[in-house]
């Protein structure tokens, strides 16, 4: 089964992108990684859509980790999750982890073959010394 | 100490770090695949006393920053403690062209 996938949201689509092409230099191509930032109208900002989209593309059956940076893309992230199939729901989850570094040390581990849980568990690692 | 424990296969060795850069973030996501596939503790240190730090930790091994030329002690204990060992032993002195 392939590998968890990893999902970064930013309010800015440049720190977005750039967090994903930094998982991409570290893992390559054994774990999907997709991205979303910004509102609609070019802005700074997070939308629901979007991260249900990102999801999509990340999809695993292993699972998909979210990465995300501020307060809007942890709600909005929330609320993606809640809108997903209920079967989907369960593979979902998001990390209590800094948004570039967790992003790297996720697909990391989820490179390694790891479950969703051993994803979750490295990045949040992070946070503690 | 557990009795149980004497019967577990044990083994250790050291090598210095080839990789350019020293393990950082590639060269150490190398050494930790290679460590998830024993079933093993592996542990790696700068010193044979100590402290020790888990292998198959991302997080544990780039915070140690291990740089290039460095020794590092590999141990492992377990049922394929031996080869785990001499797979690490293996990775560490090869990475003389790794990036990362």
């Amino acid at each position: 089964m392939a590998n968890v996938g990893i999902v970064v949201v930013s309010h800015s689509p440049d720190v977005a992108r750039g967090t994903a092409d930094m998982v991409r230099q570290m893992v390559g191509e054994e774990v999907k990684v997709a991205w979303c930032g910004g509102d609609p109208g070019g802005g700074l900002g997070t939308n629901v859509e979007a991260i249900l989209r990102a999801i999509e593309e990340a999809w695993s059956e292993r699972g998909v980790a979210i990465l995300v940076d501020l307060g809007g893309a942890e709600t909005n992230s929330e609320m993606a999750v809640e809108m997903l199939p209920e079967m989907r729901r369960s593979k979902v989850v998001i990390c209590n982890a800094p948004l570039v570094e967790g992003a790297v040390v996720a697909a990391a581990e989820a490179s390694a073959g790891s479950s969703l849980e051993q994803v979750r568990q490295a990045a949040e690692e992070l946070c503690r010394s | 100490m557990d009795e149980l424990q004497d019967h577990t296969p044990k083994a250790e060795g050291k090598a210095v770090v080839q990789s350019v850069s020293g393990l950082h973030a590639r060269p150490s996501l190398a050494l930790v695949k290679l460590a998830k596939r024993f079933q093993s503790k592996i542990e790696v240190s700068f010193d044979q006393a100590g402290p020790w730090t888990d292998a198959k930790s991302i997080v544990k091994l780039m915070r140690l920053k291990v740089p290039k030329d460095a020794t590092l002690y590999v141990r492992a204990e377990g049922p394929d403690a031996h080869d785990a060992v001499r797979a690490v032993l293996g990775l560490i002195e090869g990475q003389a062209s790794s990036d990362g």
